[in-house]
């Protein structure tokens, strides 16, 4: 309210504190750690200098800050929450019969985050990116550049007696590499993805705000690694957190030598040469991979093929069930999460809009107001400049709390799309098992058609007096490579059966955290919306009834 | 505030005088829309039915069929003859042909016309005029016949033209006396008036603008909700019980908010962007009044100065005792009295401007204050609802219990 200037014919004008308390009542600290938090200061954004100014003399007439932007460049304010992992907010006024949930909203992971102090980190965070120089030779010498960041961990490891604090540079590429371990490590689990690789990174790694979306997608990835239940325990992500300097070449990434080794070795197994026609046991726990094993990667293709299109069945299949109920149960809930993620994402821009426009009208309503009020002749206008200010006042409030609310939806529905991330690692989980399957099939029909050949070789020297010397080797060796098959088919059965039993431990664990994940997500969304649409209320009614004498007259 | 001389602005039927010796009423409703025609000779009729105890007008009630162009015909022919008065807008005619017979579009021009009528009706001046009479009571076809004879060459706006070619006339006129610039009034007060008139323009079609596009939003808003909604309830059958029925739940709740958002949206059209809408036209009516005080005025001063000139070449003809004194005395009075009654004219206008600006900005300041009750009731409203829909949820959500082990 103006004060002095208007007559006050509309019963008596809310006294300057209550203006004030308007902007600071709902939770002191919540607001003021809100607002500090965000990219702009308190006292320069826009919208939330607005009511307060209202109540300092008359500020209409000093210049107004930079008014029009403020509704126009949203994404900076609240797309961009970086500590609200200390508001608490507390939806209710306090007087409803509702018990006032006191919902603690964390950076982003809410409940998912409890579990890294079961597995030792207390919390990781990602900062400070830095541009380094490659130190080995390249063609164009200066040209190679790559970001690092610094990676603090606060871990309770008993080691190193109680809480400490290690910090760590990586790059991208010692993040790929972690990865790949862990893909291999553990295979059958559901591995929380990692950040994407970019095919124009040299480039886009100039753009600042590039760099801090990795960042940021860094830093999620790392703590949704330290809060699974197994990999969170797991030595490779110690000690890509712990270790200090750089990380050695992987040998996975030789791509080159691998391809050599292997084009070496493949003529040896296509003749047939002793030691190096069939599958090493140990290599079979893992999957067939470029390179060296070009022979088994060929013979696994034709088993698969031959399950395809072979009138027989293979002599091993997915049975259970169960499994199969659940895999189905898996398609069926990503393709209600992709749906789902999507329309929240159009619920939050439309609620973003409807704020934004909100703003923009009550700004306009304030441009106008002091308009009226500098041009006043007759004291209509100043009646009526006053009630323009009502309402762009409540305007600018009620804008205010749309995208404060928004900025918290936000928050919540990113549930959706986190599950939906990691419906990536479920499909990676179940590629894993029907690969150790393909295995161990290739092996059965490997084993039965060298013990057919046993067989006839057993049956061809019978028939013929005065052992053949060559006959009788050969038929050792056959023994032998059946004997070494036999080993590997046992490995990779072994391996096969512990997937599946990570696939199933796997499944009911993210069945648990899905449950209690989307629980609070609802429970979180609801509780913001319900607060901030009895602000909003509160703020219209409040204008409602100071213009209610108009409705009366024109009964 | 407005008096209506006793009837209301919405015309309800129920208007029976207090006492024999009745005060005066006029009351008029605009009902009932018909869409009449074919193609492109399509066009809307309405109903307008007149209660009055006026002894000018034929009885206590008359009904006659209106369409747009008879109220445009009125309101022409109102500003030709009351020059000064802030005749009231008239809606706009949509160009566009797919929204001309929209529902939505009907309704609310029919608003608009019975706001339109009614402020003629309880308008001092204008509520007695014969052109409001002839309106309210001509059968169709006088009507129709009145209003092509009148149209001929004048068809949509005939003061805009007329006003147009007294400009340009006079300017020439100007340019031919060697007068360089054309004579405006400068006082200090009137300078504030047409300075206050074209900024508030610019404000309020901002206002307007913002007000349009809120309605958008709230219908985006509606849309996404119920979006939403469907979506929840197919996530939550995967889950299940008694999370998969909380979801359920929540999806039902989302669906129902879109229903209210799009209720929202169209009370903001009806009743805070429409009166902005009026209220920018209502700015424009007062643009072309001062149009038309600018003619007056500069009639006057022409008048004024050709007058003056008259008076001089007379007084030398005395002089010389030439036998051309009677005429050009005779010619010198007529100039005079044509002087004198352009000044009138204009005097006139001023004066009703003045008194017309008082009673504008009354009219204007309970005109939004309604707006502005009923556009903060709308948003309250909907506020309260969004919440109470959104809590139902929560004894759901509660029952739930977590399963992971902690």
């Amino acid at each position: 309210m103006m004060g002095a200037e208007t007559t006050p014919s509309f019963g008596s004008p809310p006294p300057r504190e209550e203006m004030e308390s308007l902007v600071l009542t709902d939770d002191q600290s919540t607001y003021r750690s809100a607002m500090s938090s965000s990219s702009l200061p308190d006292d320069r954004h826009p919208l939330s200098a607005v009511p307060v100014s209202l109540d300092a003399g008359d500020p209409l007439l000093s210049p107004p800050p930079p008014v029009l932007q403020g509704p126009s460049s949203p994404s900076s304010s609240f797309l961009d929450p970086p500590s609200y992992a200390d508001v608490i907010f507390s939806p209710f006024g306090g007087e409803n019969g509702q018990s006032s949930e006191h919902l603690s909203l964390d950076g982003d992971s809410s409940s998912r985050s409890d579990h890294s102090s079961s597995t030792g980190y207390a919390r990781i965070t990602v900062s400070e990116p830095l541009k380094e120089q490659e130190t080995t030779n390249s063609l164009v010498p200066g040209s190679n550049t790559y970001v690092t960041y610094l990676i603090t961990t606060k871990t309770m490891d008993p080691d190193l007696g109680g809480p400490c604090e290690v910090s760590i540079r990586r790059r991208f590429r010692d993040v790929v590499t972690l990865s790949d371990r862990l893909a291999e490590s553990y295979r059958g689990f559901f591995i929380p993805p990692r950040p994407d690789k970019n095919v124009m990174e040299s480039q886009l790694m100039q753009k600042q705000e590039f760099v801090e979306q990795r960042r940021s997608a860094l830093e999620k990835y790392l703590r949704r690694l330290a809060a699974h239940p197994v990999i969170g325990k797991s030595d490779e992500l110690r000690v890509f957190l712990q270790a200090q300097g750089k990380l050695p070449l992987p040998t996975t990434t030789d791509v080159a030598s691998r391809m050599l080794d292997g084009a070496v070795r493949l003529p040896k197994q296509l003749f047939g040469e002793p030691g190096m026609g069939y599958v090493a046991p140990q290599e079979v726990v893992q999957p067939a991979k470029g390179g060296r094993d070009l022979l088994r990667i060929f013979k696994e293709l034709r088993q698969s093929v031959a399950n395809d299109w072979g009138g027989m069945k293979p002599l091993a299949v997915e049975e259970d069930k169960e499994f199969l109920e659940r895999k189905e149960k898996m398609q069926d809930l990503e393709q209600q999460l992709s749906i789902a993620s999507q329309q929240a994402e159009a619920l939050v821009k439309a609620q973003q809009d409807i704020g934004e426009t909100m703003g923009e009208l009550g700004l306009t309503f304030i441009k106008l107001t002091k308009f009226e009020t500098e041009e006043a002749v007759y004291n209509s206008q100043r009646i009526r400049a006053a009630d323009i200010r009502r309402v762009a006042t409540a305007a600018v409030k009620a804008s205010r709390f749309y995208r404060e609310s928004n900025a918290h939806t936000v928050k919540h529905l990113d549930t959706l799309h986190e599950y939906l991330g990691l419906m990536l690692a479920v499909h990676s989980a179940f590629s894993d098992r029907s690969s150790a399957l393909l295995t161990v099939q290739t092996l059965l029909s490997e084993l039965s058609s060298l013990q057919a050949r046993a067989e006839k070789l057993e049956a061809a020297t019978s028939k013929i007096f005065g052992a053949d010397k060559s006959r009788v080797r050969k038929m050792e060796e056959l023994k032998e490579t059946i004997r070494t098959t036999e080993d590997a088919k046992l490995v990779a059965l072994r391996e096969y059966e512990r997937i599946k039993e990570n696939n199933r431990s796997e499944l009911e664990r993210l069945d648990r955290d899905r449950h209690d994940d989307f629980l609070g997500m609802l429970k979180g969304f609801v509780i913001n919306q319900v607060g901030y649409a009895e602000k909003i209320a509160d703020v219209w009614e409040a204008v409602a009834q100071e213009t209610s004498s108009y409705a009366k007259q024109s009964q | 505030m407005l008096s209506c001389a006793g009837g209301s602005n919405s015309g309800s039927s129920a208007q029976s005088p207090r006492s024999p010796s009745a005060k005066p009423f006029l009351s008029v409703s605009v009902t009932e829309p018909v869409k009449l025609g074919n193609g492109v000779q399509a066009y809307v009729s309405y109903r307008v039915i007149t209660q009055t105890n006026l002894p000018e007008y034929q009885g206590q009630e008359k009904i006659v069929i209106r369409r747009f162009s008879d109220f445009s015909w009125l309101r022409d022919r109102l500003c030709e003859k009351y020059k000064g008065i802030f005749i009231p807008p008239l809606p706009e005619k949509s160009a566009v042909e797919k929204f001309r017979f929209s529902a939505e579009f009907i309704e609310l021009r029919r608003q608009a016309l019975d706001i339109f009528i009614n402020r003629i009706a309880s308008h001092p001046e204008l509520q007695k005029s014969e052109e409001l009479r002839t309106f309210l009571q001509e059968d169709e076809e006088a009507m129709e016949r009145t209003r092509s004879h009148e149209t001929g060459i004048f068809k949509k706006k005939p003061s805009e033209l007329m006003q147009i070619f007294k400009d340009v006339q006079s300017k020439v006129s100007d340019v031919v006396l060697g007068k360089e610039k054309p004579v405006e009034e400068t006082t200090p007060e009137y300078e504030k008036l047409k300075h206050y008139v074209f900024e508030l323009e610019d404000h309020l079609s901002e206002a307007q603008k913002h007000a349009f596009r809120l309605v958008k939003r709230h219908r985006e808003l509606g849309q996404s909700l119920s979006d939403f909604g469907k979506a929840i309830k197919l996530l939550g059958a995967c889950e299940g019980d008694p999370l998969g029925k909380a979801f359920s739940e929540l999806g039902s709740k989302s669906e129902l908010l879109s229903i209210k958002l799009q209720k929202e949206a169209h009370n903001l059209l009806t009743n805070f962007e429409e009166p902005l809408k009026d209220y920018v036209r209502a700015v424009q009516s007062i643009k072309a009044t001062m149009g038309e005080r600018a003619n007056a005025f500069r009639q006057q001063c022409e008048l004024a100065e050709a007058t003056k000139l008259k008076e001089i070449n007379l007084d030398k003809l005395i002089l010389i005792r030439s036998d051309k004194v009677p005429e050009a005395e005779l010619e010198y009075r007529e100039l005079k009295a044509e002087s004198e009654e352009a000044t009138k004219k204009f005097e006139t206008i001023v004066r009703l401007m003045g008194e017309e600006m008082a009673r504008f900005q009354e009219q204007k300041t309970a005109d939004m204050g309604l707006a502005f009750h009923e556009f903060a009731k709308g948003q309250a409203k909907l506020a309260k609802d969004v919440a109470d829909a959104w809590r139902t949820v929560l004894p759901k959500l509660d029952s739930c219990a977590t399963l992971r082990a902690k």
